[in-house]
């Protein structure tokens, strides 16, 4: 292998870390909060709000039904409003933020859905506002789950981001289209392929491990 | 709202009776939506006082309206009609914000301890201090105070899934005290745990009701637990409570058949089957009646049935029996049966000694 190719893997590896990071993050920032109220909105629930809740589900359903491809050139108008450009990495961040956020929130609903009730009713009865039990009782209690969810939207992303190139986004997937598929380079394609399990695993292992530290219901020997 | 911290021993337990009880439920009735458009009523017409620094005992079946009765009491659910008065404020018709602070002198413990897996022991306890707002070095302070109460200094560090269910219960207990309550209520919260468990609970709950004066509300179905910690009880069936009163009154005359079948079990309440079978409503000649009698206070140890003999010249077979202690006080069930020409003549004798006698029926 040559050390261009060798700095064309680092540097496309490189870009796909920074989309994935960036993008992991902002959908969080949007996804948390819309999780944590998917889930404490329904009838009867802290922060009771049916309609809202079942427009935004809805919302979320549709987000999450397009597919990727299709997402990433259906928003371009809106990409190029935020990112100023349609095409490059930053402009990718875009269309993965918005398909992760979605994804993000239903993994978290999922785990604060796993939260025990009686702890809110305990909660409840010794006086603790909805926002406090979000946050001490909730958030803490879900947050081996919301660890394991945010490592399978990272995981997601690593191969959305892959289908970003092409619209120039660049990164891993963009690489081994480009070199390996159009120029004939099966070892480039290899070399992608290797890198991006090599990145699955790493992801997952670390998120296994914090999410294993987190959950106090398992003794510990 | 919350009293001063150190409240714990340098107050003595309330000796006197105050004429306006802790907690009172007026004329609560509470329906719950059903699912097929049917209404469904938990509660019908309650009426319950709680005296302060009583122990009250609800007991029912699963599916009588105990839960949702314990829960009216600091608002988890509101009456349909009806007043929830506790410490003097309407619980039902609080505004939010101050049902919350109201919350902080009702303590509460489950069935299921309800601990939050990610929290210690410690962490557990403070957790209602941190939502009250304290500072730091008095939630520490107070923490340390708690375990030592409930006996866990040692298990401060561990988490929920390290302890035993008792030790749960325990912290359960301490989280439930945390803001130094004026009632407990507890909700099944020995129905989880094994006999032996079950009574070092219910020890720990007699004593701090001794020791603090607190008033405490219990829901059971267990008559193990009435017996042995209750001052007064509730017998609850179809939401309405069919008895209620002193737990010794209550339990050694049952009027209503539920307090009955909660004895049911009780040693010395079943006739063998030899007897049950042949048990006929009507006497025929030669046969004998089978009488119960309750021997309950100072006259439970008396040998009555040495004197009948002696006195009366009345032998009496004995069919099963039992002594037996219902809130610290003896209580004994004998089955007999005499001859039914001697039965008037024997009832007449028992009932002169202030024993309370039952014709169960005859046999052959």
């Amino acid at each position: 292998m040559s050390p261009e190719m060798i700095r064309l893997i680092a540097n496309s590896t490189g870009e796909t870390l920074y989309m994935v990071g960036v993008s992991a993050l902002i959908a969080t920032i949007f996804g948390l909060p819309l999780g944590v109220f998917l889930a404490t909105s329904g009838k009867g629930e802290l922060f009771a709000a049916p309609w809202v809740n079942r427009i935004l589900g809805v919302i979320v359903n549709a987000t999450r039904s397009t597919p990727f491809i299709i997402l990433v050139v259906a928003i371009i108008p809106l990409t190029r409003l935020i990112a100023g450009t349609s095409i490059g990495t930053n402009a990718a961040i875009v269309p993965l933020t918005i398909a992760a956020a979605p994804f993000i929130a239903r993994l978290i609903e999922g785990a604060i859905r796993e939260v025990d009730q009686g702890l809110v009713e305990a909660a409840r009865a010794f006086g603790a506002s909805p926002l406090q039990i979000v946050l001490k009782v909730l958030i803490p209690e879900a947050l081996p789950g919301v660890v394991l969810g945010l490592t399978l939207a990272i995981v997601s992303l690593l191969g959305f981001s892959a289908m970003v190139g092409a619209v120039g986004g660049g990164g891993l997937g963009d690489l081994g289209i480009r070199y390996g598929y159009q120029r004939f380079m099966p070892e480039m394609m290899l070399a992608v392929v290797v890198v991006l399990i090599v990145l699955v695993q790493a992801v997952q292992s670390i998120g296994d491990r914090l999410a294993r530290r987190l959950n106090k219901r398992i003794r510990h020997v | 709202m919350n009293a001063p911290l150190g409240y714990l021993g340098d107050q003595p337990a309330q000796r006197l009776i105050p004429a306006e009880p802790l907690v009172r439920l007026e004329k609560i009735s509470k329906t719950f939506p059903g699912r097929d458009g049917q209404p469904v009523t938990a509660l019908r017409e309650i009426d319950l006082a709680v005296p302060q620094g009583s122990i009250l005992g609800v007991i029912g079946r699963s599916g009588a309206g105990k839960s949702t009765l314990i829960r009216l009491v600091n608002g988890l659910e509101k009456p349909t009609t009806g007043k929830v008065i506790v410490d003097g404020a309407d619980i039902a018709a609080l505004p939010e914000s101050a049902l919350r602070h109201a919350r902080r002198s009702i303590g509460m413990i489950f069935q299921h301890f309800n601990l939050l897996s990610s929290r210690t022991a410690a962490d557990n306890i403070a957790l209602p201090l941190e939502v009250a707002g304290y500072d730091k070095a008095t939630i520490k302070a107070r923490v340390e105070e708690l375990l030592a109460l409930v006996g866990l200094s040692d298990k401060r560090n561990r988490y929920p899934s390290e302890l035993s269910g008792g030790q749960k219960q325990r912290v359960g207990i301490a989280r439930a005290l945390a803001t130094k309550p004026k009632v407990l209520l507890s909700d099944e919260a020995t129905s989880a745990l094994d006999p032996e468990t079950t009574r070092s609970i219910l020890d720990l709950l007699a004593r701090i009701n001794d020791e603090l004066g607190l008033t405490i509300l219990l829901i059971t179905h267990e008559m193990a637990v009435i017996r042995n910690i209750a001052r007064e009880v509730a017998v609850i069936e179809g939401g309405r409570i069919v008895e209620q009163g002193d737990v010794f009154e209550v339990f050694t005359r049952p009027q209503h058949e539920v307090t009955r079948s909660f004895l049911g079990d009780e040693a010395g309440r079943v006739l063998p089957p030899y007897v049950q079978n042949r048990l006929q409503a009507e006497p025929t000649p030669n046969s004998q009646t089978v009488i119960r009698i309750g021997f309950r206070g100072p006259h439970a140890t008396d040998p009555v049935l040495a004197r009948l003999a002696r006195d009366e010249g009345i032998e009496a077979n004995i069919l099963s029996g039992a002594v037996d202690e219902i809130a610290g006080r003896p209580f004994g069930t004998l089955v007999v049966s005499v001859p039914e020409a001697a039965s008037l003549k024997t009832l007449d004798f028992l009932n002169k000694h202030g024993l309370d006698t039952e014709v169960l029926g005859h046999v052959a």
